[in-house]
């Protein structure tokens, strides 16, 4: 039999340093034009962790990650990234806290008139200090992880949307960022290639122990995430032993009419007495 | 269609004219702040002046060419053909040169950029580039700023350079005026503020150029028809704005030289 899943160990590795958070978000709040959006929220993202957001269209989802990168400003409110509080930073300031966290976008935002390699290139070329041939390999290496090598020649509008969207990844993944942060990266997918994508972030997660936050309409992409773990060895995602179910660093957030409703691992998800939530894991 | 308010209309009058102007002054800040992207300045310079050089030629020659033969019925009248040089070299040096280019770089690079700037807007492009830690104003606006103002500038003396031959053209061949004494009038009626004046336009011209289009681009909003939007808003905004800068332009470069 093969040995106890290293998502085990992980975890117990990753417990350690868990307690200080990537991401705080304190009394946090936004609105457009009238219309608020978020209303005073509050919730950390522990280093290693990966949090699934939840929430109808329109519940704010996406505006987190936005406020987390700086995107936008929150109304009130504080938000802390890597330590730093990115509401009272420079613009300068934040674009170097930026190079620290990939960004997964909704409909990639690849830029259609570069290739593959320049996209993935994009932000080590910024830098000016690496050398071609280190970009090339870290190019290379990036489009491996995501199985996309042969794509490397090829423009954006070569590929198909799945293709598109590990792209994306890669691009996010070529710094080695401390954070991630995916936008719906399984959205408009066909359930083949959202299973890859998934198994890819897992491998982010497990392999690479980046803390991410992952905005979702799909509930069972989250809970194949909380239920499986990468397998180094044989290199593919695996289901997680009967008793070791969400003994990952997995946990959910559920957004309603702009506030947190649920912040919590799978288990006190799924012993969740609010009908809201009930309903909406059904 | 839902009505604005008056006070809204004006404070979004307000906003706009604020943002543009910091838009406008950040591209130029940024030739002081690292990095600076000479690259893209080249890849811009090449697609504005290069590519814009024939229908610059083009206007150029013929409206110096029609310039010439409308002064010419009237010149012919008073017996004072020989001052058509004249008429064309300060008519094309200081007004018709630089406002024509102007004119036709808005239309071709004002429309582009807004286009170009405004679909990377609607894909999450310029927000990736921002989540990538590069600042879209340093290597997308500056360059295309600075790269307008430079070729403008060549541009418009090519412009200047062209017309006066197609008033030559006209000249001698329809009306029967000597190629040289055409050619030494008008070298010499300029004096410092013709030149001055028709190489200080195409400076301004070409930073409204692009900040308007590159304003319009980053502003767009609604999807393609955003887009399409921000474009013709682009060129109608760039091309109103350097006639009116034409004006003021001329007037306070009058009141410095005074009047020929």
């Amino acid at each position: 039999m093969a040995a106890p899943p290293t998502a085990v160990e992980n975890r117990l590795r990753t417990t350690e340093h868990i307690q200080s958070p990537v991401i705080a978000f304190e009394d946090v709040s936004i609105a457009f034009e009238a219309n608020s959006v978020l209303e005073d929220i509050s919730f950390h993202l522990n280093r290693g962790e990966t949090k699934a957001i939840f929430g109808i269209a329109g519940s704010g989802k996406s505006t987190i990650l936005k406020l987390a990168m700086g995107l936008v400003k929150p109304d009130s409110g504080r938000i802390d990234v890597l330590g730093n509080d990115i509401t009272q930073m420079r613009e300068e300031d934040l674009f170097e806290l930026c190079r620290q966290i990939g960004m997964v976008f909704q409909e990639s935002a690849l830029f259609d008139s570069l290739t593959v390699r320049e996209n993935v290139a994009f932000r080590l070329m910024e830098e000016h200090q690496i050398s071609e041939e280190e970009i090339e390999r870290r190019v290379r290496e990036s489009l491996r992880f995501v199985e996309l090598e042969r794509t490397v020649d090829m423009f954006p509008s070569e590929l198909s949307g799945g293709m598109r969207r590990r792209v994306a990844i890669a691009r996010a993944i070529v710094t080695r960022p401390e954070i991630l942060l995916y936008d719906s990266p399984t959205g408009g997918l066909d359930p083949v290639t959202s299973t890859t994508i998934i198994e890819l972030i897992v491998k982010q997660r497990d392999v690479y122990k980046t803390s991410s936050l992952l905005v979702s309409h799909r509930l069972q992409d989250a809970f194949v995430m909380a239920s499986h773990y990468f397998d180094r060895d044989k290199g593919r995602m695996l289901p997680l032993p009967p008793g070791a179910r969400g003994d990952v660093p997995m946990t959910f957030l559920i957004l309603r009419q702009g506030k947190i409703i649920f912040d919590g691992d799978i288990h006190e998800l799924a012993h969740s007495k609010d009908e809201y939530i009930r309903e909406y894991i059904s | 269609m839902e009505l604005t308010s008056p006070t809204d209309f004006a404070k979004d009058i307000v906003q706009s004219v604020q943002d543009y102007s910091l838009l406008a002054g950040r591209s130029l800040a940024n030739l002081f702040r690292h990095p600076r992207y000479f690259a893209d300045m080249m890849q811009q310079a090449d697609l504005i002046g290069v590519g814009s050089l024939p229908i610059v030629v083009l206007t150029g020659t013929f409206t110096g060419a029609v310039l010439a033969l409308n002064s010419a019925h009237t010149l012919e009248r008073f017996g004072s053909l020989s001052l058509i040089g004249q008429l064309v070299s300060v008519g094309m040096v200081t007004e018709l040169g630089p406002v024509l280019t102007g004119l036709m770089v808005a239309g071709r690079n004002s429309s582009g950029m807004a286009s170009e700037l405004g679909s990377m807007v609607v894909t999450e492009q310029i927000d990736a580039m921002r989540a990538l830690g590069t600042d879209p104003t340093k290597k997308l606006i500056t360059p295309r700023v600075i790269s307008t103002i430079f070729m403008l500038f060549f541009l418009t003396i090519i412009s200047d350079f062209v017309g006066l031959i197609g008033g030559g053209i006209v000249s001698s061949l329809m009306f029967g005026m000597d190629w040289h004494q055409y050619w030494s009038s008008a070298w010499q009626t300029l004096k410092f503020q013709d030149v001055f004046t028709g190489l200080l336009k195409p400076v301004l011209f070409g930073f409204i150029i692009a900040t308007v289009g590159c304003y319009y681009g980053i502003s767009a909003r609604g999807g393609t028809q955003g887009v399409g939007r921000a474009t013709t808003q682009a060129v109608v905004a760039s091309s109103v704005l350097i006639i009116a800068v034409d004006f003021f332009a001329t007037r306070l470069i009058l009141s410095i030289f005074g009047y020929r």
